[in-house]
């Protein structure tokens, strides 16, 4: 119990701002350029999403031909090209890996990123990608800026090519030296721009992913306040009908 | 002014057995409301639709979530994805909570404004305050359901309040919690509470409105209507609820609506104010977040809670000073000692504290929602005895202050 009050009052205390462990670094986030409208560039996502990262990490609460439908994937296609573990259209997107597997070989359990998208950004999920570089001190040999300490492999490193640090001065001696910038060491078999935009697609799909419903409801917003407006000026005529006799 | 009933056919049959036309008449189309009411009128009608709509959401919404540690995370998301037309639902019930403690502030604030809580309607005011603290209740409940990482780790820093009472409080939070951690013993129990307080809630509005009726409304001039009244006993600026006050709420109501409707179609997160980023990752009782702050209508008191420094490394006076912020507003009927009811007839003194009080109010919520520096708890430090004081030197400061001269009849 004692424990518990102690925590409380940690949470609550100004200690708060000063638990290292969960702090990250303030990195700046490039802007994504997503566009939900994009059927190709979605499409494309879902493909890299199922070849590169589905392996590890499961899209849990979406299901196939949901998905499918909603970005213009047939059936067929669907089948064939993006489900490769044999599961129905109408399940989940889950995969094989176990949460005790993540911890075993990555030191955590790997999260599902159905709604990465909306817990960190779009932005932070595209910088996140292309912020991996060269770190020795890490087990996988990488790092990233906008994720210090990441347990993940750069997986995506043979199409971007690896990167390394470029270190500033430290703020004041002693004090571990700032990263400034990132300098790619060996090209991946896509240039720069070629990256971005997989990168984009896949950061657009995840954006899909996240909240599905979005371009729909936006859409029936429109009409929605088209009747409320129609409503009021109705609401309003009539109150001043009514009103006319109160002086 | 007569309520006998002297109708025939079907309307006739039923008054006979239920007074339905006496009811109808005496609460509307004979219920004199002031011809004055301005636009700070609205909010009590739009808060009483906001409730109705919370609770058929939330009746829909239970009928497909699932209030266990392990599938609460889940159904959610199942309601968002796979029920028709549930992430409408979702999204109305996850703004429709925002929605009703921005009317029910807005409600207050014209309350204090206008002296709505004076002789003869303390009790009115009463079981409002007994209404918001029965939201306030309901709405950290309803916060835990989603189980989401904000969900869980806001529901462990509030609980754990109750143990930094002395003595009892390990055993009291326990108990709350009905576990040593928030757990799914907790979730079923706040799914419970959640479920039935807003049923509460509805019959609390009910008495809400029955004492309003007895006493009649306050308007803005803060002057008894019931005072002047012509030969048939009807007050001469008086006008019928019905159909003049239900015409204009109506207009009301749509003006509400379109900005409702834009967050639940355009904008429902509202940049993490009314859905918080962090609560879309499923409840981690091992991982604490980096920053935990409560839902925006919360962050007020939570900054009080915050700016009290502990006593013998107990949080316990923060606990005393946040219930006592909330608690205070029970009193106010008595602490206003000004001659007049309106901010339009007291003098500049009164106008200064309530403009520095809502001011307070609104600053000590944008400084619950930062994590905690230094020069933040100072500022908080501040704005809390700025908050008390206005509360607590309104005897003072009503009773000095100089008032204008109160008009005889309603002004336009």
């Amino acid at each position: 119990m004692k424990r518990l009050i102690a925590a409380s009052i940690l949470l609550l205390g100004p200690a708060l701002a000063s638990t290292p462990s969960f702090a990250e670094e303030g990195a700046k986030l490039e802007s994504a350029g997503i566009d939900l409208t994009d059927k190709p560039s979605l499409q494309r996502g879902a493909k890299y999403f199922v070849n590169y990262c589905m392996g590890c990490h499961s899209l849990k609460y979406m299901r196939w031909n949901r998905m499918a439908e909603d970005i213009g994937i047939g059936q067929t296609d669907l089948r064939k090209n993006l489900i490769f573990t044999g599961a129905k259209p109408g399940d989940l997107m889950t995969n094989a890996m176990r949460p005790e597997d993540g911890t075993k070989w990555f030191g955590t359990a790997v999260p599902d990123l159905t709604l990465v998208t909306r817990w960190r950004s779009p932005d932070w999920v595209y910088t996140y990608l292309k912020s991996f570089y060269l770190d020795d001190t890490r087990p996988w040999g990488v790092n990233n800026l906008v994720f210090p300490k990441v347990g993940m492999p750069d997986v995506l490193a043979p199409l971007q090519g690896e990167q390394k640090a470029i270190f500033g001065k430290p703020e004041e001696p002693g004090a571990a030296p700032p990263i400034e910038r990132l300098e790619p060491v060996k090209a991946g078999t896509l240039n720069a721009e070629q990256y971005d935009a997989m990168v984009r697609d896949i950061t657009n799909f995840l954006t899909y992913v996240g909240e599905p419903i979005r371009m729909e409801r936006r859409h029936i917003g429109i009409y929605v306040l088209i009747f409320i407006a129609v409503f009021f000026v109705l609401a309003y005529l009539l109150k001043k009908e009514y009103w006319k006799d109160v002086h | 002014m007569s309520t006998e009933t002297t109708t025939t056919g079907f309307i006739g049959w039923i008054d006979q057995r239920f007074p339905l036309t006496k009811v109808w008449n005496e609460h509307l189309a004979q219920y004199y409301a002031p011809k004055n009411f301005d636009s700070w009128y609205y909010f009590g009608s739009l808060a009483m639709i906001v409730l109705v709509m919370q609770i058929i959401t939330g009746v829909f919404l239970a009928m497909s979530y699932k209030p266990s540690a392990t599938d609460a995370f889940a159904s959610v998301e199942y309601i968002m994805r796979d029920v028709n037309w549930g992430w409408l639902i979702r999204y109305m019930h996850s703004t429709g909570a925002s929605a009703f403690f921005i009317l029910i502030y807005l409600h207050m604030f014209r309350a204090l404004m206008y002296g709505s809580y004076r002789k003869p309607r303390e009790l009115l005011w009463i079981i409002g305050v007994i209404i918001y603290l029965s939201m306030m209740a309901t709405a950290f409940f309803g916060y835990l359901l989603p189980w989401g990482q904000m969900s869980y780790w806001g529901a462990q820093v509030i609980v754990n309040l109750f143990s930094a009472v002395p003595i009892i409080g390990d055993d009291l939070s326990v108990w709350v919690r009905g576990d040593y951690v928030i757990s799914d013993v907790t979730l079923n129990r706040f799914f419970a509470f959640h479920f039935l307080l807003p049923f509460i809630m509805a019959a609390l509005v009910f008495l809400h409105i029955v004492a309003l009726h007895k006493v009649g409304s306050n308007n803005p001039d803060g002057i008894e209507i019931k005072e002047k009244k012509d030969e048939q006993g009807i007050p001469l600026d008086g006008i019928p609820f019905h159909p003049y006050y239900t015409v204009k709420d109506l207009v009301g109501v749509a003006g509400f609506l379109a900005l409702f409707s834009y967050v639940v179609f355009f904008w429902p997160n509202v940049g993490g104010f009314f859905l918080e980023s962090a609560n879309f990752q499923p409840a981690n009782p091992l991982q604490t977040p980096l920053h935990i702050a409560p839902v925006w209508y919360f962050t007020p008191f939570y900054a009080i809670l915050r700016a009290v420094p502990p006593l013998f490394d107990s949080q316990f006076p923060g606990v005393i000073a946040m219930f006592a912020s909330i608690l205070i507003f029970f009193f106010v009927p008595w602490l206003d000692r000004s001659p007049v009811k309106s901010i339009r007839y007291k003098g500049i003194i009164s106008k200064v504290a309530l403009g520095a009080f809502a001011v307070t109010f609104l600053v000590l919520g944008w400084i619950g929602t930062q994590p905690p520096e230094p020069i933040l708890t100072n500022l908080a430090r501040v704005l809390t005895v700025v908050y008390f004081a206005f509360f607590l030197l309104m005897p003072f400061y009503s009773k000095l202050d100089k008032t204008k001269p109160v008009p005889e009849r309603v002004t336009p």
